[in-house]
């Protein structure tokens, strides 16, 4: 126990300098989490991707559909179990704040994405309803949506007010599965635009298919775009990873700057500490030298200030990490869907320790070698 | 830890004098100087010195004279250049950094003009230190403490920071801390320096105590003629060198 008791003793010898290091280091690591937290949930949408489902759009954009036909002939490409189209809605319910992802899909998409959970009867309320829709969990407890509710959306891409009823909530087979995304039919999109504007009718935003075995991604990709070389719409098609990668590309440099920013942050803490520890070491170079004159080794002196520094920035890290999660939640409420995946990793709570412990033990080193260094009778002078 | 050997740490010829071995401590040939640059300049020259076990010995000399070295050098928290420092048979300056520690937390007794009390140890967790680096279980050291610290009369105030204690109760735990494991040496530098004359007198009664009553041998450093009245023997430097 003397060792410890001694430790913390002289870790709060000075209270007003410990307690602002450590607010310092709650700061840094709680801000190195949620940065973290903000590049995972960009990549949240790839990382969740199955290798066995392909996606199809055209080759010369994703704002260009292609035919609705197009799914007889996919269907007919070897290796293909089966084939789902869906289209971007981009409607806004009540306010643009209250952004989500909505999509129009067909009857055969969701048995594609297992990972959507939904009862046999929701899903038979759905399929039996035209004007239903279905909406992850995270969206339902986010506007306090319950089966049953009749939820206005205006459209932006296709005009007018498009009001659906709520026939289920799907959950997430994962942790990391997206729950807050709002589904609705397809057809019931297609009639009502044909409707209108009989030109823009019968055409998919973009196919999913599922593949029979996930090692012939490319040769099937390749077969479909075959398929369709030298016609009106050309497609691209890419592994469901590829393609959510390719929305994650187009925000690579913001990507890049918001790591380089957390590794700053825990580098510019790691100063501020190592500035700390290495006064507190020279203000007791006299204890140290005391303790070396009655015997203790020059490694319990440089233990005394690694422990200091250790137990400081573990203290600083632990409580920066539970700080973490409140924040993430609070900014994930204020970012609305726009990051659907926003949740804090292990892997990022695993981080952010091991940067608390980093910073303890960089910047005690300095100090602890040299006060391990110091001679006796220098460090005595110190004192007096 | 190494035996003693026949040379010197720069490797000179063997002092002209033997050690004695009657003496508990014997320096023999004894040089300390710094380098600064270019220049040498000497602190300790040629010293031969006998201390008995039991003696009282007051260093006394003016300020630069090497009276402090030479203490620190008896004590083992300094090199010297050249000689042997014989203590109780062992040739401390032949001994490792980590073995001559060891040697100071089994032998040597400090007590420093300025206390160098831990600010955050109690006077009870203060004495206690050097216990700390024995195979003493928590009760043996818990008895040995309060022993010690009624010994130099402070067993009401243990619980006490040394903030919360005087000048000469700080000396008080110092002289506990110096006694608690029973060293063969004490080395005291400057025991009054700090401290006013009554209370400068009680702690030089204490140390007189610890000689007469207790047999321990004590090497004093004091700039003051009255403290050095109570040693047994007064030893004058000058210059860094031995005048009778």
């Amino acid at each position: 126990m003397f060792v410890p008791l001694l430790v913390f003793r002289n870790a709060f010898r000075h209270k007003l300098r410990t307690t602002l290091t450590i607010v310092g280091i709650i700061v840094a690591i709680t801000a190195f989490g949620m940065l973290r937290t903000i590049v995972d949930a960009w990549y949240a949408g790839a990382n969740a991707s199955s290798s066995a489902r392909l996606v199809t759009r055209s080759s010369v954009s994703l704002v260009f559909s292609l035919p609705l036909n197009y799914a007889q002939k996919i269907r007919q490409v070897p290796g293909i179990t089966s084939v789902g189209w869906a289209n971007w809605f981009g409607g806004v319910y009540i306010t643009e704040r209250n952004f989500f992802a909505q999509f129009a899909i067909s009857p055969s998409y969701l048995e594609m994405y297992p990972e959507f959970v939904l009862s046999d009867a929701e899903r038979k309320a759905f399929a039996a309803d035209r004007v239903g829709a279905i909406a992850g969990r995270k969206l339902a407890d986010k506007f306090g949506w319950k089966v049953g509710d009749q939820i206005p959306i205006r459209g932006t891409i296709y005009p007018g007010t498009w009001t659906f009823t709520l026939r289920g909530i799907y959950e997430g087979a994962e942790e990391g599965t997206d729950t807050s995304t709002f589904f609705f039919h397809f057809d019931y999109l297609n009639e009502s635009i044909k409707r209108q504007f009989p030109r823009r009718g019968d055409q998919a935003g973009v196919f999913i298919e599922q593949l029979r075995d996930p090692d012939e991604a490319a040769a099937v990709s390749q077969a479909i775009d075959t398929t369709f070389r030298n016609s009106l719409a050309e497609t691209l098609t890419e592994t469901e990873k590829a393609f959510q990668l390719g929305f994650v590309a187009m925000s690579e440099a913001i990507l890049l700057a918001i790591q380089a920013v957390s590794y700053v942050v825990i580098v510019i803490i790691m100063a501020v500490m190592a500035n700390t520890m290495a006064m507190t070491a020279r203000e007791r170079y006299g204890e140290y030298a005391t303790f070396k004159a009655l015997g203790f080794s020059n490694g319990f002196v440089a233990m005394l200030i690694f422990a200091e520094s250790l137990g400081i920035a573990i203290l600083g890290g632990v409580l920066g990490i539970a700080f973490t999660f409140p924040m993430a939640e609070a900014f994930a409420s204020t970012v609305g869907s726009i990051l659907s995946g926003f949740q804090v990793s292990e892997e990022t709570v695993a981080m952010q320790f091991a940067a608390a412990v980093v910073i303890g033990v960089v910047a005690a080193a300095v100090p602890a070698w040299n006060a391990a260094r110091v001679r006796i009778v220098d460090g005595l002078r110190a004192i007096g | 830890m190494s035996s003693p050997a026949e040379r010197d740490t720069a490797g000179h010829a063997p002092a002209a004098l033997p050690p004695d071995s009657e003496a508990l401590v014997s320096i023999r040939d004894l040089s300390k100087y710094y380098v600064r640059g270019d220049q040498i300049i000497p602190v300790l020259v040629d010293i031969d010195l006998d201390v008995n076990a039991g003696d009282f010995v007051a260093l006394m000399g003016p300020s630069g004279s090497g009276k402090s070295t030479l203490l620190n050098l008896i004590a083992g928290i300094d090199k010297p250049s050249s000689g042997h420092i014989h203590v109780a048979g062992v040739d401390i300056a032949r001994l490792s950094d980590a073995d001559l520690a060891l040697w100071r937390a089994a032998n040597v007794g400090f007590i420093f003009q300025f206390y160098n009390l831990m600010p955050v140890l109690t006077a009870f967790g203060n004495v206690e230190l050097p216990l700390q680096l024995t195979s003493l279980s928590r009760s043996e050291r818990r008895e040995r403490v309060d022993t010690a610290l009624a010994l130099v009369g402070l067993t009401d105030r243990a619980t006490h920071l040394p903030n919360e204690l005087s000048g000469g109760q700080q000396q008080r735990v110092a002289i506990a801390r110096a006694l608690i494991t029973d060293p063969t040496l004490i080395v005291a530098d400057e025991p009054t320096g700090d401290l006013d004359r009554t209370t400068a007198g009680e702690i030089l009664g204490m140390l007189e105590r610890l000689n007469d009553e207790l047999g321990k041998t004590i090497i004093m450093v004091t700039h003051d003629p009255k403290a050095a009245e109570k040693a047994h023997r007064l030893i004058h430097l000058e210059k860094g060198v031995l005048v009778d």
